[in-house]
């Protein structure tokens, strides 16, 4: 069973800092970090392959130094690496890089056929969840989203039986392999790094693809020309004009501010006096 | 969304032309999402927003409902009218019972190559992220992902679709100029209900899906339900009394539960209380978590980090107790009482205890 396992390297959105004066995002020392949910399909495709044999392969695209994250994933266990980098791919949406991506992973295909395509449910820093989708709409693969567990596959049969989450329940979805599972958060825990396979990291040479190598012929296709999506503006969100009323009384006793504000409160705000009246009933 | 944001140019200021194939996409589309017989209320917050949209642009506002042949799914279409609808896209097929991709995918994309809208808005949730990303890559075309404000810009007729990046610190405004229709997805809570008028009506445009089940490869075996075990249902409560860091420890938690019991209302925390253990995630309100709108949110040691504000801000009434003075919160709260939680959260339970007790006495 050959599984490509898509990631991404984000910058930690926890440490990101926006400058108070010219609102750019300050991006100096914040660290780069293998997306969160990534790691969930990594782990995923590496039980698989505990289970049933194969190999995993990692894809991302990014800049040249997205290979640090693909090293972290050969630490982990992954077989292959292969970073897609080129100028041609700077500024592509997600409809542009589901297409670098589905691209890629056609070119690995003829090295050896892939049966499972795994993402992770969406990205830290991006948030929108639609590369996965993009990417088996371009394979012709079946889709299955928010996976949040494989219960078994039958590569005979080319059968793979997983749990989905939906809106109030769980899905077991039967399907056919080729097919892309992006994988829910909380599916699995992240092994450890063996010390083997860190070495083996550390020394391993991450096949590095350009746009051609990567199958795109038409350059129209990816990076800031194949984007049908615009970031026309940029800007902070504005603050409400009018700051909290402090409420503030002789002493400041807890007991005295607590039924100062009440009454400040049910007096602009009748309707609110009404909904806590609502619940005396 | 781009996912390269930085290294993109500005759409910028000269004057933007339609091509003549693209004119021919007119109005707003808002798919009526619904599981097991119940609609998805952020379809009709869509519908609300769609209708401003509509008749800013001078269009027709449609509903898409695809579902099971039988009443239920047609009783959609008139909650869509009730909720601003003009007129709704129908597709009845047992093949649309349970929610699949390739079946709803394939039924969306023909009728939006058939109908032709200019806009198409879903839910972001699971189902409307799966599908919206498959039905955006099938007809090529610009798809903008949990947008905050929609709004148009009426001499491209483009979508100005805003939304948080990098965690809800800067905001962008993302355009797909010249692809049709022009795709958003919307959280749930995000955009406020509509009124619902059972006088409107509207036309219903019937289709056909066009499909066998051999021809569907992926299979429903079962569906599990969750279990009905009092799941906080925060997105829906009118009052909540959110707990920050500045609780300091977890047993001091209780002090917001006393509040939130007393008032009958729902407990909720920010990301920090919940990855330390405090609370469980379906109580965490913010970019990461849940998006509220109660008519009363009450904060305790929260200082008001944009993560946490974003989740929250659309509240009608905010009071806020932080001891520091210069916390964020208070310059977003409508009320502040700069002290001591740990103290003020007693007295603040006392306080309405007595006002309900008062209110008993009257009623």
């Amino acid at each position: 069973m050959h599984i490509v396992v898509c990631i991404k390297q984000v910058p930690d959105s926890a440490q990101i800092r926006v400058h108070p004066v010219t609102n750019t995002i300050m991006r100096q020392g914040v660290p780069a970090i293998v997306n969160p949910y990534d790691l969930f399909a990594l782990e995923e495709a590496l039980r698989l392959k505990d289970e049933y044999g194969g190999r995993v392969t990692v894809l991302t695209m990014g800049p040249p130094m997205a290979e640090a994250a693909l090293r972290k994933a050969i630490s982990y266990g992954a077989d292959d690496a292969i970073l897609v980098t080129d100028r041609a791919f700077a500024g592509s949406d997600t409809l542009a890089t589901s297409c670098a991506l589905a691209a890629a992973i056609g070119q690995i295909h003829k090295d050896m056929p892939v049966d499972l395509v795994f993402t992770g449910k969406q990205t830290i820093d991006g948030d929108t969840a639609q590369v996965g989708p993009g990417i088996a709409k371009r394979l012709d693969m079946q889709l299955l989203t928010y996976v949040s567990k494989v219960r078994s596959v039958d590569l005979d049969k080319h059968e793979i039986l997983v749990e989905r989450r939906s809106e109030g329940g769980v899905q077991l979805l039967k399907t056919s392999t080729p097919s892309l599972i992006t994988v829910l958060e909380g599916t699995n825990e992240m092994r450890f790094a063996t010390m083997a396979n860190m070495f083996r990291a550390s020394r391993y040479p991450v096949k590095v693809w350009n746009r051609e190598q990567a199958g795109i012929e038409d350059v129209t296709k990816v990076g800031l020309k194949g984007s049908p999506t615009v970031v026309s503006k940029v800007f902070a969100p504005t603050l409400r004009a009018v700051k909290a009323e402090i409420i503030q009384c002789e002493n400041n006793e807890p007991k005295d501010l607590a039924v100062t504000l009440l009454a400040k409160m049910f007096t602009k705000f009748p309707k609110i006096e009404q909904e806590i009246a609502k619940r005396a009933a | 969304m781009s996912e390269v944001t930085e290294t993109k140019k500005p759409a910028g200021k000269k004057r933007f032309e339609l091509s003549e194939s693209l004119k021919a996409y007119k109005g707003i589309w808002v798919f009526i999402e619904h599981e097991r017989g119940v609609i998805h209320t952020v379809s009709l917050e869509l519908l609300g927003e769609g209708r401003k949209l509509a008749d800013q642009l001078g269009v027709e506002l449609a509903g898409v409902v695809m579902g099971t042949p039988g009443e239920t799914t047609r009783s959609f279409c008139h909650e869509a009218f009730f909720h601003g609808a003009d007129l709704c896209y129908l597709v009845e097929d047992p093949l649309l019972t349970d929610y699949r991709n390739e079946p709803f995918t394939k039924g969306l994309t023909d009728l939006v190559n058939k109908y032709q809208p200019e806009i198409m808005l879903l839910g972001a949730s699971t189902l409307g992220r799966d599908l919206a990303g498959s039905v955006a890559t099938t007809l090529k075309t610009g798809l903008t992902a949990d947008c905050t404000e929609l709004n148009v810009d009426l001499d491209a007729r483009s979508l100005l679709a805003t939304r948080p990046t990098f965690g809800g610190s800067l905001l962008c405004t993302i355009q797909t100029l010249n692809y049709r229709p022009q795709m958003a997805t919307v959280r749930p809570r995000v955009m406020p209900m509509p009124e619902r008028d059972a006088s409107r009506t509207g036309r219903i445009v019937e289709d056909s899906l066009g499909m066998v089940e051999s021809a569907i490869i992926t299979k429903v075996l079962e569906f599990i339900p969750d279990e009905m075990q009092d799941k906080p249902q925060l997105p829906f409560a009118d009052i909540i009394v959110s707990g920050g860091r500045g609780m300091k420890k977890p047993e001091n938690f209780k002090l917001i539960w006393d509040l939130a019991n007393m008032l009958g209302a729902e407990v909720g925390a920010t990301r920090p209380v919940v990855q330390a253990g405090w609370v469980d995630l379906e109580r965490q309100v913010g970019q990461s978590g849940k998006t509220v709108r109660p008519k009363l949110y009450i904060a305790a040691g929260i200082s008001g980090a944009i993560q946490h504000r974003v989740g929250m801000d659309a509240s009608d009434v905010i009071i806020a107790i932080n001891n520091d003075p210069n916390a964020p919160i208070f310059d977003f709260a409508h009320y502040g009482i700069v002290g001591n939680a740990m103290t003020l959260l007693p007295a603040l339970t006392e306080a309405f205890k007595v006002h309900l007790a008062v209110a008993r006495k009257a009623g």
